[in-house]
């Protein structure tokens, strides 16, 4: 059928067009970022409604958890959001040790720091190359990919793993810097600003860039709070909520940043936002860098910190109790951690990840609740595209910066 | 805490009790009366930012704090323009689990009731699409359960399915490779 006759088939009320045109876009559409399946319905172009379906990449984080001990499920949490696995593991820690009531050592915050904030440098490149690549800047795909297997060098050097880390531990770290990683990381943040300023003339004024990300997906502040977008996602919009500055952890309050935020809240704000914070990052691991001379040979593990022995495999895997440490199961000891329940969050570079953990006051948790912001932002797509048309779906997806294995679990 | 002193002056008789852990405060709220309660924290306490929603189940529970009920809802509520943070339990029965649903106040909740629903079986009274999200529609059983077993022995009845399918495109040859029987 030529297409003149459709439309005015159209135009006429053919009752074969009456009904909405069904789509389903993903779960392999390379631009839905992993698994995400969009069930749209179309008129023409536009898009009448969208529902996304999750679930395809669900692993069942949270019931694993129950089953396992509080160092044993650490591990899971690198799973999460796998671009920037280092943050995820800090989140998971912080709660173990509020309910230990463990202090940490001031070097190890501060090595927590920087590969958080590597995380966030890494995530926010990933992001910046393939949003950019949906959008159809080729060129920018490359030189991030280039920088960010720099950092994911950097992170081999520290941990020996490139994206699963498991480097940060309940009580402090694993491992202690060498002086070729610090000597690498402060060759890294003398050249990455230049870097920073190559991406924006690559796409800043770039009018085709331009004309997808202005006036794309416009979201006022207030709206934007309701709906639970956290993150650049939220401070595109005007709000500073930023737990870094809003609940300290780590050494945040020792370091000295700024939250950008963005004005009218579309597209190319929140761009501008995640390129802003790629330098207050960078800022931040310089600074922490230069501390980290003043904490020379000191500690990166509390004292009262639980083992790291994996239970050794014998034939009687009956707990026995200990008499200083709590419970032996399988030969090493688990931790016992004290009854109690907490809510802990950080700044992930995607938003605001949060722990929820419940004890009974054995050595494995009750209950493991993961607010996974990419789940939030995957629930605002509906509301985020009103009006507009598939291609800024492409556009919304790469500006909500989504990872599925966080937002499935 | 001055939120919490607001709260029980307003609602004596939805307020259950209140705890403090680790330093956070826990305010236990009658499921009856949630709705007018979510509304005064959000509307005039200022508690705009729903950070997270989700289920417990306390079946078996050893610790020494006694659970009335079977199943507790939280709700982590925090105000980012007071930088206050307040944690709401709905303890809910067995035999009758119903909530109901906050998604009029913020909307963010929608997903957070759909995925507790989804796991624990908890229904959301007036919420505009309760489905199951993360596992398949026709799954039977709710997996956070403390009564489902981690690697329970019946198979989803998909599969069988999926295999089907398997086998039926194992009878093409993709490219110069074949697909191994599956």
């Amino acid at each position: 059928m030529a297409p003149t006759v459709e439309v005015v088939q159209k135009q006429c009320g053919h009752p074969e067009w009456e009904e909405p045109f069904v789509v389903n876009m993903g779960p392999q559409h390379p631009s839905t970022h992993g698994v995400l399946r969009l069930y749209l319905e179309l008129d023409g172009e536009n898009v009448v409604k969208c529902d996304p379906r999750i679930g395809y990449l669900h692993r069942g984080v949270e019931k694993l958890s129950e089953n396992m001990t509080y160092t044993q499920a650490m591990i899971l949490t690198d799973r999460l959001d796998y671009i920037s696995s280092a943050a995820n593991n800090v989140g998971y820690c912080l709660a173990v040790e509020k309910l230990l009531g463990l202090e940490v050592p001031r070097r190890a915050r501060l090595l927590r720091t920087i590969v958080c904030e590597m995380a966030r440098i890494s995530s926010h490149l990933l992001w910046l190359a393939t949003h950019a690549l949906d959008i159809g800047a080729m060129t920018v795909f490359l030189y991030c990919f280039r920088d960010r297997e720099w950092l994911l060098d950097i992170y081999e050097k520290i941990c020996g793993a490139r994206l699963t880390v498991s480097y940060p531990r309940v009580g402090g770290v694993r491992l202690d810097f060498t002086s070729e990683i610090i000597d690498e990381l402060y060759k890294f943040t003398e050249e990455f600003p230049s870097r920073i300023l190559d991406y924006e003339t690559l796409i800043d004024v770039n009018r085709i860039w331009l004309k997808r990300t202005k006036g794309i997906a416009v979201i006022s502040a207030e709206k934007a709070v309701n709906l639970g977008l956290t993150g650049p996602s939220l401070r595109g919009s005007g709000v500073p909520y930023d737990v870094r500055k809003f609940k300290p952890y780590d050494a945040y309050d020792e370091v000295e940043f700024e939250v950008p935020v963005g004005k009218i809240g579309d597209t190319y704000d929140r761009y501008r936002v995640r390129m802003e914070e790629l330098r207050q990052a960078n800022r931040i691991i310089r600074q922490c860098l230069d501390k980290l001379s003043e904490t020379e040979g000191e500690p990166v593990v509390a004292e009262e910190a639980p083992d790291l022995l994996m239970p050794e495999k014998k034939k009687t895997p009956q707990a026995v109790p200990h008499p200083k440490k709590g419970f032996l199961v399988k030969g090493a000891e688990v931790p016992v951690v004290p009854e109690g329940e907490v809510y802990v969050s950080i700044e992930a570079p995607k938003g605001e990840l949060g722990y929820y953990i419940v004890s009974d006051g054995s050595g494995k948790p009750w209950r493991v609740r993961v607010r996974a912001p990419s789940f939030v932002h995957i629930s605002s797509i509906p509301e985020l595209i009103k009006g507009h048309m598939v291609a800024d779906l492409i556009a919304v997806i790469g500006t909500l910066d989504v990872v599925l294995g966080e937002c499935d679990r | 805490m001055e939120a919490l002193d607001k709260l029980k002056e307003r609602f004596p008789q939805a307020v259950l009790g209140e705890e403090t852990s680790c330093g956070q405060a826990m305010v236990y709220v009658d499921r009856n009366y949630l709705l007018e309660v979510m509304k005064f924290l959000h509307d005039e306490l200022g508690f705009d930012h729903l950070a997270d929603l989700g289920g417990v189940d306390y079946l078996g529970w050893k610790g020494k704090g006694k659970k009335p009920e079977r199943f507790e809802v939280v709700y982590n509520l925090y105000s980012i323009g007071k930088r206050e943070f307040l944690r709401v339990k709905v303890p809910v029965p067995e035999k009758d689990p119903w909530v109901p649903s906050v998604t009029k106040i913020w909307q963010v909740a929608n997903w957070f009731e759909r995925e507790c629903y989804d796991m624990f079986g908890i229904r959301f009274k007036g919420h505009p699409d309760l489905r199951r999200i993360l596992m398949p529609e026709d799954w039977k059983g709710y997996p956070l359960r403390k009564d489902y077993a981690l690697q329970p022995e019946e198979e989803w009845p998909e599969y069988d399915k999926v295999r089907a399918k398997a086998r039926e495109l194992c009878r093409y040859e993709w490219g110069d490779r074949k697909v191994r029987e599956g």
